[in-house]
């Protein structure tokens, strides 16, 4: 086994995604600690990598079976990539697509695994992962055994800036297995989400409703915070999943990353997979009767008042 | 088709969850388990290709608990049998599950396995996948929109921003589902205590599921809070006063 850090890239429709940003530049800082290479493993067709200069090598697989995301084919691809690479650590981003890739990595190679990671350091030459657990309320750190180990990452755990970099790594052209071509499951298109909603990722204030509104006969209550304040109604993904309000009002992992100026929390848990599509609002509010709901650990300011108690109270004062 | 469902029990998380003295778990003495929400999907979305294609669904859980109320709750909601893993310990990892189920499985006659997508406790990755890897046949997460054409199974795989991913598949398949197309349905309790009078739980022994995960727990710990969230206290009228007044000044500015 190498003392080599193993980044995959994650990428859709040609475009990396900002998780392998993140990855590249944790991996610098975990490769000078171990004395090993960092090299970025791309599995596609036709992906530039110029902005992945971070990295001292890419492993580039190219080949039109690997053009779309596929779990079959890129998860037999990857295990025999990091066969062949033995790094001392595989991170995967822990997003739809990494998900397929880690777990099955971890099987097929026969190799430790720690998801949700939060956060990834080598002490003592060892390999330790922070996982976020049990929806935020708790971190969990592991100690990873053996030479070769892998850990799934939260998007949004390390600053993409310090991975991303201009530049020409040395590109080692890695010929794919046969068995790329040869797939039970086969990709057959990519669906676009609908226009014709507000862009909530345009708004400067949101008003994001949770599963603690109860019922949708609640929303117009909701709609009338948020005409008060100026804003829009946004949702966590129950509320969607309930059709009470369209996907394009949701915020988080599945659905839109939104920056607004506030964001006010109402009945929203603070899942990781909401935090990471709203933890970057300049201000944030959030109503929720559990004391222990992780959203508190985001919010700038809290309550854990009835936000039925306190929704028509603020409507009140703010119009 | 015949589908299986392998359930996951997971702490309640409306509940405050308990360390243990020695900070490396959950103190699980007093845990409440319940249906992991994704698993309850995974259950709706059988019942529905069920409902319009015919075939069996199957609902698998490790013992808990609650398992029992899980296993009667899905029966009472349209599934044709519950198999009960039994031996297993109530803080084993996932990949220990994922095994076990596999074992089970290899009994069965299924076309395909339906998972929740994630669960709140699998530190070592996501049953479905495991799952899938052990078995040797194609899986794919964040599933919704499952449909059946004759030996065809179509679904759509979740990306973020609404996009999504359209697969096919002609064979076995394991889906860790994120969603079911409607809201899973509620089996009244007088429908549950009727079922536990009419159907049973076939229970299993774990056999051969020891495998080493190649990690330990350190330490468990509730985040820091770090500079976390000011707290308004007061009347609902008060903190709607302070609410109202951050706001407007951020607004104001
Ligand atoms: C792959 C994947 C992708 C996902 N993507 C997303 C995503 O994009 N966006 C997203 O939001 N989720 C996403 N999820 C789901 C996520 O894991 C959580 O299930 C979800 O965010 C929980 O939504 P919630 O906070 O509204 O509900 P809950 O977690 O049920 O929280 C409801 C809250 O309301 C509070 N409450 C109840 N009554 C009241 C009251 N009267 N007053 C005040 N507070 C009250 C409760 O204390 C509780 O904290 C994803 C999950 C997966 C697996």
């Amino acid at each position: 086994m190498s003392q080599d850090i193993l980044v995959v890239a994650e990428h859709l429709n040609g475009a990396i995604a900002d998780v392998t940003y993140e990855m590249l530049g944790k991996g610098k800082e975990l490769a000078s600690a171990t004395g090993g290479a960092l090299i970025c493993a791309v599995l596609g067709s036709g992906v530039d990598p110029s902005s992945l200069g971070c990295a001292d090598k890419i492993l580039n697989v190219d080949h039109p079976g690997l053009a779309d995301f596929n779990p079959e084919a890129h998860s037999t691809v990857l295990s025999s990539v990091v066969t062949t690479a033995a790094p001392r650590l595989t991170l995967v981003a822990n997003t739809s697509m990494g998900m397929d890739l880690a777990a099955s990595l971890s099987v097929k190679n026969d190799l430790p695994l720690v998801a949700y990671g939060l956060n990834v350091a080598i002490e003592d030459g060892k390999v330790i992962a922070t996982s976020q657990l049990y929806g935020g309320k708790i971190c969990a750190e592991s100690e990873l055994e053996g030479d070769s180990v892998i850990v799934s990452v939260l998007a949004g755990s390390f600053p993409a800036a310090a991975g991303r970099m201009d530049g020409s790594p040395a590109v080692e052209t890695v010929e794919a297995p046969a068995a790329v071509t040869d797939t039970r499951l086969r990709f057959t298109g990519l669906i676009e989400p609908e226009a014709g909603d507000v862009d909530i990722t345009q708004q400067d204030i949101l008003v994001g409703v949770g599963r603690g509104i109860g019922s949708d006969e609640h929303l117009p209550m909701m709609e009338q915070l948020a005409k008060a304040l100026g804003g829009t109604v946004a949702a966590s993904r129950p509320i969607v999943d309930n059709k009470w309000l369209p996907k394009t009002r949701q915020v988080g992992k599945s659905g839109l990353k939104v920056t607004p100026k506030i964001y006010v929390a109402l009945g929203i848990s603070g899942a990781p997979e909401h935090i990471e599509g709203m933890k970057d609002a300049e201000l944030i509010v959030a109503i929720n009767t559990d004391e222990t709901a992780p959203i508190f650990e985001f919010a700038h300011y809290g309550t854990t008042e009835d936000l039925f108690d306190v929704v028509p109270a603020l409507i009140e004062k703010l119009t | 088709m015949n589908i299986v469902v392998p359930i996951k029990l997971v702490p309640d998380l409306v509940e405050e969850l308990e360390i243990n003295d020695e900070g490396t778990d959950l103190e699980r003495d007093f845990l409440s388990y319940k249906i992991n929400e994704f698993c309850d999907h995974a259950i709706e979305e059988a019942l529905q290709l069920k409902e319009a294609h015919g075939g069996t669904v199957t609902v698998i859980g490790v013992e808990r608990d609650e398992t029992d109320k899980a296993l009667f709750t899905a029966l009472a909601k349209g599934a044709d049998k519950a198999i009960k893993i039994t031996e297993l310990d109530e803080a084993a990892p996932t990949h220990v599950v994922a095994k076990a189920v596999c074992n089970v499985l290899a009994g069965m006659e299924y076309d395909i396995v339906m998972t929740g997508v994630q669960a709140a406790d699998d530190r070592d990755g996501q049953l479905g996948v495991l799952l899938g890897s052990y078995l040797g046949i194609p899986h794919v997460s964040v599933v919704s929109d499952v449909s059946i054409d004759g030996d065809t199974i179509a679904l759509h795989k979740e990306y973020a921003g609404g996009v999504m991913a359209r697969y096919e598949v002609a064979s076995k398949v394991v889906l860790g589902v994120q969603a079911a197309r409607q809201t899973p349905r509620y089996a009244p309790v007088s429908r549950v205590r009727q079922i536990m009078k009419e159907m049973e739980i076939e229970e299993v022994e774990a056999a051969d599921a020891d495998v080493a995960i190649g990690s330990t727990l350190r330490r468990v710990y509730t985040p820091e809070k770090g500079e976390g969230a000011e707290m308004i206290e007061g009347s609902a009228e008060d903190i709607a006063g302070k609410i109202a007044a951050v706001i407007n000044e951020k607004r104001g500015g």
